[in-house]
């Protein structure tokens, strides 16, 4: 049962893999093994046939073929799949039989051992000769990671004014921030999906829906929690049972399916140099800059701007002064998550999106705040830019996969050295 | 599928192993959160390198079963120290994320492709049991009484799985009525007043940590070992979760709070599913699938789950058996 949780909880990786794996799919009468053998020494890889593979199991020989012209075989299990769960079978190549001067290019795959853990057909691919070099230079690659990098930060740090305001004024880590950015990606894609409309007024009332989701978080549980005088920790954990709550109420409407926004076309990329950006990337980076700066301006110049920095300052203090620190924390929900909606709506558009498209992304939200200083705004956005770069820096060194994890650490030690962030003011934490 | 099915089912999962992993974990959360108030949200990562420790050497380098053991809870005796050092200096909300990111980096790199030969990526360890079953000393037929059914290894785990949540519980018991528990308790109260008094509050909560940890590593071997497989996906940030989910329902600083919440949690976890699985599944469910499909039921035990943290935190933040005055969660 516990199994199925993880399995539930990573149900999106599952249902990726599927879709990857959905050729293998077959009728469930028996299990075959079957895959092919491609000479990658010329452009395009050859087929290369005549060459011998046999399955063992157990030590005896249970099936054997030999390659066709293409380059496929495929060999028949014996028994049924409920016979064959849980067996491990040892797929064999005999290099004897392989052509002249070819040699695998995994050596360790003359003999492939293989749970059998479903009873999805086996596929196997056999590379033969050595791998193609196509790395790009570093320069190149550094160019790129750098526009990217750059995309991405501008993204988180639209997503993570909101979760850095509300802490700002009400001291809360709002674990459910997440699923704010997955309400306005989720809402624009129930316009588009239910009642057809294109795509930009969908966005557009994706966003003043999103802003209305967090006034009445605010004002439906978070304001009622205030009054009671609940402690810091204890709202940390309410949001995270509201975050759990929330992200299954979408998978429950929405499915575990990703999906894409229609009527959006990428354009044809542009080639600056070496550098690819395509058009919509760069829209988005745009309207995430005005964005931005509004809300900056908006911050250090209007009335409430400086109300909100007053009650983040000092709430106590502000409220003596004639501010209405509620209708100060309002305002900040309202525009806190109309900014994670829109950033949801735009990290659906470059990247797809599914019901917890925002809690995957939550922990590098909370990197670019906390690296920036928690609260402060401009350290948010300059938070938010440093971890768009290092994701996506990272993996000119390390492999794509762990590319997440670069911002993860960096967090952690910058909670080490200087908790209080890049930009943050230098207070006794802990 | 009948109602009483339903209730045995309920009942099976609510004392089965599942229920053990949780409890164990949550003995071991109970003392950094519990009683020092640590704000651990990486309890998770414990589990992974117990489980994974004995997962690894038992699979890659065929050690017996308690050596591995050892090193499974001196791992996590290792990752305290490392993820302790820094961050106990940190405010609770700090040491929270410093925590849960540690934990899910963790989980990602030991996942990935580039260690599949060492940890097997996203599939883990698997098979690694032989040793275990070997100790199974429950007739091979699995165990019988009052409608309740349990396959014998697993009947073995759950004999040997509670077994070590009560002697821990008695150790909890004992170890919060020495003078050490006390200033634990005091640190947890005012950090200042403990310092003020002359003792090493950071000393103090390093220790806590470990041995807490070390409870998480076990939770995570028992999970290994009930499974016979651990996988990343087994210690997601959600794991961690849970396990306040269990804490917090049995009651925070309470002795046996961890060993009731894990019972209530998976009875209700295990009762709404197989609930709701019964009212949408047949040719005529009780609730049209228009308005809620078998797919759908299976996710109402999460909504559930996630509405009972919100309410519980808020109505009774001591958990069913907690004691209001003896916890203030708070940050300072």
């Amino acid at each position: 049962m516990r199994r199925r949780i993880a399995v539930l909880l990573s149900i999106v990786v599952c249902s990726l893999a599927a879709g990857l794996m959905a050729p293998a799919m077959a009728d469930s009468k028996s299990i075959d093994v079957n895959g092919t053998l491609a000479d990658t020494r010329t452009n395009p890889a050859k087929p290369v046939p005549g060459v011998s593979i046999s399955i063992d199991e157990g030590g005896k020989e249970i099936g054997k073929a030999v390659s066709d012209a293409e380059g496929n075989f495929s060999i028949t299990l014996p028994g049924t799949p409920i016979d064959l769960l849980g067996k491990t079978i040892t797929v064999k190549l005999d290099t004897d039989t392989l052509p002249k001067g070819a040699d695998l290019r995994d050596p360790k795959k003359t003999s492939y051992k293989v749970l059998i853990k479903t009873d999805a057909n086996i596929r196997i691919g056999y590379a033969i000769g050595p791998a193609v070099d196509n790395s790009v230079p570093i320069i190149e690659q550094v160019g790129q990671s750098g526009v990217n990098g750059i995309f991405l930060g501008l993204l988180l740090a639209l997503a993570a004014l909101g979760l850095s305001l509300v802490f700002g004024t009400t001291g809360l880590t709002n674990f459910a921030h997440g699923e704010l950015i997955t309400f306005g990606a989720l809402a624009a894609f129930f316009f588009q999906d239910h009642l057809s409309w294109t795509f930009l007024p969908a966005a557009a009332a994706a966003i003043v829906l999103s802003a209305v989701f967090g006034l009445a978080n605010d004002k439906l549980l978070w304001k009622p929690l205030r009054g009671k005088g609940t402690g810091l920790i204890a709202m940390m954990i309410v949001s995270i049972g509201l975050s759990i709550f929330l992200r299954n109420v979408y998978q429950y409407f929405f499915g575990a399916d990703n999906h894409q926004y229609t009527g959006v076309s990428a354009g044809k990329l542009w080639n600056l140099g070496s550098v690819g950006v395509s058009p919509k990337s760069f829209y988005i980076a745009v309207v995430c800059v005005i964005v931005l700066v509004a809300v900056s301006l908006a911050v250090q110049k209007t009335r409430l701007g400086k109300a909100t920095r007053a009650v983040s300052d000092n709430p106590a203090l502000a409220a003596s002064s004639g501010i209405d620190v509620d209708r100060v924390i309002s305002t900040i929900w309202i525009v806190g998550a109309g900014l994670a909606g829109m950033s949801g709506i735009m990290w659906g558009l470059t990247n797809g999106f599914d019901y917890q498209v925002g809690n995957k992304i939550l922990l590098l939200v909370f990197a670019a705040v906390t690296l920036g200083g928690l609260g402060t705004i401009w350290g948010t956005m300059v938070g938010s830019i440093i971890v768009g770069l290092l994701v996506e820096m990272s993996s000119i060194i390390l492999p794509a996969e762990l590319k997440y994890v670069t911002a993860l650490v960096v967090l952690v030690l910058i909670l080490l050295v200087r908790p209080q962030g890049l930009l943050g003011r230098a207070v006794r934490v802990g | 599928m009948t109602w009483s099915d339903v209730l045995t089912g309920a009942i099976e999962q609510g004392i089965g192993p599942s229920a053990i992993i949780y409890c164990l974990a949550a003995i071991g959360l109970n003392i950094h959160f519990g009683y020092t108030g640590l704000l651990n949200f990486g309890q998770a990562a414990f589990m992974l390198v117990g489980g994974y420790a004995v997962g690894a050497l038992i699979q890659d380098l065929n050690w017996p079963l308690f050596p591995s053991i050892i090193v499974g809870l001196l791992a996590a005796v290792v990752l305290a120290l490392v993820l302790g050092v820094p961050t106990l200096r940190l405010r609770a909300d700090y040491l929270a994320i410093a925590t849960i990111a540690a934990a899910e980096a963790i989980r990602q790199v030991i996942g990935s492709a580039a260690l599949k030969d060492q940890f097997g990526g996203q599939d883990g360890r698997y098979g690694f049991v032989d040793g275990m079953r070997t100790l199974n000393f429950v007739p091979s037929g699995g165990v019988h009484f009052l409608g309740l059914s349990f396959r014998s290894y697993d009947f073995f785990i759950m004999i040997v799985g509670w077994s070590l949540a009560l002697l821990l519980c008695g150790f909890v018991y004992l170890l919060m009525r020495s003078p050490w528990g006390r200033v634990l308790k005091s640190i947890r109260e005012d950090e200042d007043a403990v310092r003020s008094l002359g003792k090493n509050v950071y000393s103090y909560k390093m220790q806590a940590l470990v041995l807490g940890g070390v409870i998480g590593a076990m939770a995570g071997i028992m999970s290994g070992l009930a499974t016979s497989n651990v996988a990343p996906s087994d210690f997601a940030t959600d794991t961690t979760f849970f396990i306040y989910t269990v804490m917090l329902i049995g009651g925070a600083a309470r002795v046996f709070g961890p060993v009731a919440g894990a019972l209530i949690f998976w009875f209700f976890i295990n009762g709404l599913d197989l609930f709701f699985d019964k009212m949408t599944s047949g040719s005529n469910p009780a609730i049209p699938a228009s308005i809620m499909t078998s797919d759908q039921a299976s996710l109402m035990r999460l909504i559930f789950l996630g509405l009972i943290l919100m309410l519980i935190m808020i109505y009774r933040p001591q958990g069913i058996f907690g004691d209001r005055r003896e916890l203030a969660i708070d940050a300072h």
